[in-house]
């Protein structure tokens, strides 16, 4: 196969360094590794720093550094949105608010936790929807990874799902949860010294920040935006019709900002899992606190080299020949190619063996991150609560290796899939939005209203589903091609003026709807749960000493951290509106 | 949990950083010129990586004796 990067032997070197590593701490692990609770809890022994660093890791997959950096350069600036309105605000949130409650339930998923406050059916749903969901996911990221280094260094499929698969496995296996947050831990470091330099060369080669700016104002005029679109996150927001993104701000903020973010950041067991694993009450609420802070300034890593890469393509339509250029594709630019190219451009042998290091360690810790998720969720909210109830923790133990196996194996299924029938993932990945999109009302209601009933959160999950699918059955974003971008349900009753837009709304009747009915039904219906059980999983039924945090002098405590973090997020904004 | 984790990050960016200024002193400048606009990005990144390797296994030896 003709490859696209010339992989030397220095790099393949530094290859296998890094998984030497990733596999000596399984085995370094492998002797602690004695319970169930070890294996999938970690037995809540991790320090603060390292959750915050596995929490945020855990997001951090290459889809997600290929598409943030790939949004870079089709949104400019604004793709910043996803990290200092949305993420941030929510990781705070989630540290200073719900934490108590997930971490103080001593519920070991988010699935148990509906358990403890609404009942089994509610936990059921969110339980085996999000089973599904880590299994395609992980999937989907092995698939997307034998593609990318099919594409770049010639491999071949089969052989890079099977190198992939086996080293996840070994290393699951062998050191369980706290393996996977060591490793995300490492990853994490992996990515910063990866794309560091990559920023830094193609800062230098576009002429600085004055250079990109510059450039990226003709890049806009030319696509007929006014010309700071590419480079001012919030002074083209009072029209969609004014920004790439097709979004006004009411949208943007109650879309992504709210609804979106605060689903996916506080109610996703991926990222929650690594706070629960953490050793204390206050170091599981600094986990996501602790994150937000390299989180805010990542757009720097992974967003700049999409912008840097959009400004040199465009010089280089104006005739400035040997620099670099992304590849066209459909009439306009491969924009998933921004990363691969620029490390393949801009790295030496030896600097290119970290970065493709880099990108190969965020596949495989996204397969990580979803396989232990799936274990954790398998083996107690379904195996546990539908199976085998009252086994001895030794059988559990036994029972969640197996699974590691079996999610493996799935996921190499799902891999296989999603290379025959592309169209079967993008389906799915639909269908899994509209089931999300509604959780972040249930919980909203569940921590701080203590009325909220089993058959409230249990129905208006499924109408909030229901209300998601149907507005995406009913809308069409401008240009649509196919029936899986909106409109399958016959009518379009609305037009957006972008994907985003549409997602963004999706979201925002999803929620609401989830509220609405889940507020009118749990008034109609008598609550099955007493104030004695419901201590330590309410806002106002948990007293307050179990939410201070002692005599710790200020500096220590959440709420002061949480502010500072949305002070810093709020400097970015400004500094770049 | 019998492992500290800075140890591992330590040592692997000790090796990987060596390895690049290794390499950053032996190879000729017609690769940098080629790709990264002529700077040694090998050399000057692979330091950059030992002191961050030897910083994090420092933390971990401090760490230990703390315990």
């Amino acid at each position: 196969m003709h490859s696209i990067i010339q992989f030397g032997r220095i790099d393949y070197l530094i290859v296998g360094v890094y998984f030497l590593f990733v596999l000596g701490i399984g085995w370094a692990l492998k002797s602690s590794m004695k319970s169930g609770g070890e294996f999938l809890t970690s037995a809540r022994s991790i320090p603060g720093w390292v959750a915050g660093l596995a929490f945020l890791s855990a997001n951090l997959g290459a889809q997600e550094v290929i598409g943030m950096a790939a949004s870079g350069a089709k949104y400019g600036i604004m793709t910043s949105h996803f990290y200092w309105v949305g993420a941030i605000p929510a990781m705070v949130f989630l540290g200073v608010f719900m934490m108590p409650f997930y971490y103080g339930s001593k519920a070991r998923s988010v699935p148990e936790y509906l358990k403890l406050r609404f009942d089994e059916k509610t936990r059921g749903f969110n339980a085996f929807s999000f089973a599904v969901m880590t299994i395609f996911s992980s999937g989907i990221s092995m698939y997307a990874m034998a593609k990318l280094m099919g594409l770049l260094l010639g491999w071949g499929f089969g052989n890079s799902i099977l190198i992939s698969g086996a080293i996840v496995l070994v290393y699951i296996l062998l050191g369980g949860l706290t393996s996977a947050i060591y490793n995300e831990v490492l990853q994490f470091f992996m990515i910063v010294f990866g794309f560091a330099p990559l920023v830094f060369l193609g800062l230098k080669d576009v002429g600085g920040w004055t250079g990109l700016k510059e450039k990226l104002l003709g890049y806009s005029a030319s696509q007929g935006y006014a010309p700071g679109a590419w480079t001012e996150a919030w002074s083209h927001l009072s029209h969609p019709s004014q920004n790439p993104l097709g979004v006004e701000w009411f949208g943007m903020v109650m879309g992504l900002g709210f609804v979106l973010s605060f689903g996916y950041w506080c109610t996703d067991f991926l990222v929650v899992q690594r706070a629960l694993a953490a050793k204390t009450m206050t170091a599981a609420r600094r986990t996501p606190l602790i994150a937000a802070i390299p989180k805010m300034l990542f757009p720097f890593l992974v967003i700049l080299p999409g912008m840097i890469a959009i400004a040199l393509t465009y010089q280089a339509t104006k005739g400035a020949t040997g620099g670099f250029s992304l590849p066209p594709k459909n009439g306009s630019y491969d924009y998933d190619l921004v990363i691969p190219y620029m490390l393949g451009h801009y790295f030496p042998t030896g600097m290119l063996g970290l970065g493709m290091t880099a990108l190969m360690a965020s596949f495989m810790s996204g397969m990580a991150g979803n396989v232990t998720a799936f274990n954790t969720v398998f083996t107690y909210d379904i195996y546990e609560s539908y199976i085998a109830k009252g086994k001895s923790d030794d059988h559990y133990l036994h029972v969640a290796r197996l699974t590691t196996v079996v999610g493996i194996l799935l996921s190499v299924a799902a891999a296989y899939l999603a290379n025959s029938f592309n169209n079967i993932m993008d389906v799915l990945q639909l269908v899994f939005a509209f089931v999300n999109a509604p959780l972040f009302a249930t919980f909203l209601l569940g921590m701080f209203w203590k009325r909220a009933t089993g058959h409230g959160a249990f129905w208006g999950l499924f109408l909030g589903t229901v209300a998601a699918a149907a507005h995406h059955g009913l809308t069409v974003p401008a240009g649509a091609m196919s029936l899986i971008k909106g409109g399958w349900l016959g009518a379009h009753l609305h037009t957006y003026p972008s994907e985003m837009a549409q997602n963004f709304w999706t979201a925002i009747w999803a929620f609401s709807t989830c509220f609405v009915a889940t507020t009118l039904i749990s008034l109609a219906t008598t609550s099955q749960k007493t104030d004695a059980q419901l201590r330590g999983l309410v806002w106002s039924l948990t007293p307050h000493e179990d939410k201070s945090e002692g005599d710790a002098p200020w500096w220590k405590r959440i709420a002061p951290f949480g502010a500072l973090v949305i002070a810093l997020t709020i400097v970015l904004n400004v500094i770049f509106w | 949990m019998n492992l500290d984790i800075r140890y591992p990050i330590g040592f692997l960016f000790l090796v990987i950083g060596a390895i690049l200024v290794v390499y950053g002193l032996v190879s000729g400048p017609e690769i940098y010129a080629a790709h990264s606009l002529g700077v040694n990005i090998n050399l000057g990144w692979g330091i950059v990586q030992i002191v961050f390797g030897a910083i994090m296994v420092g933390l971990a030896k401090a760490g230990a004796g703390k315990e």
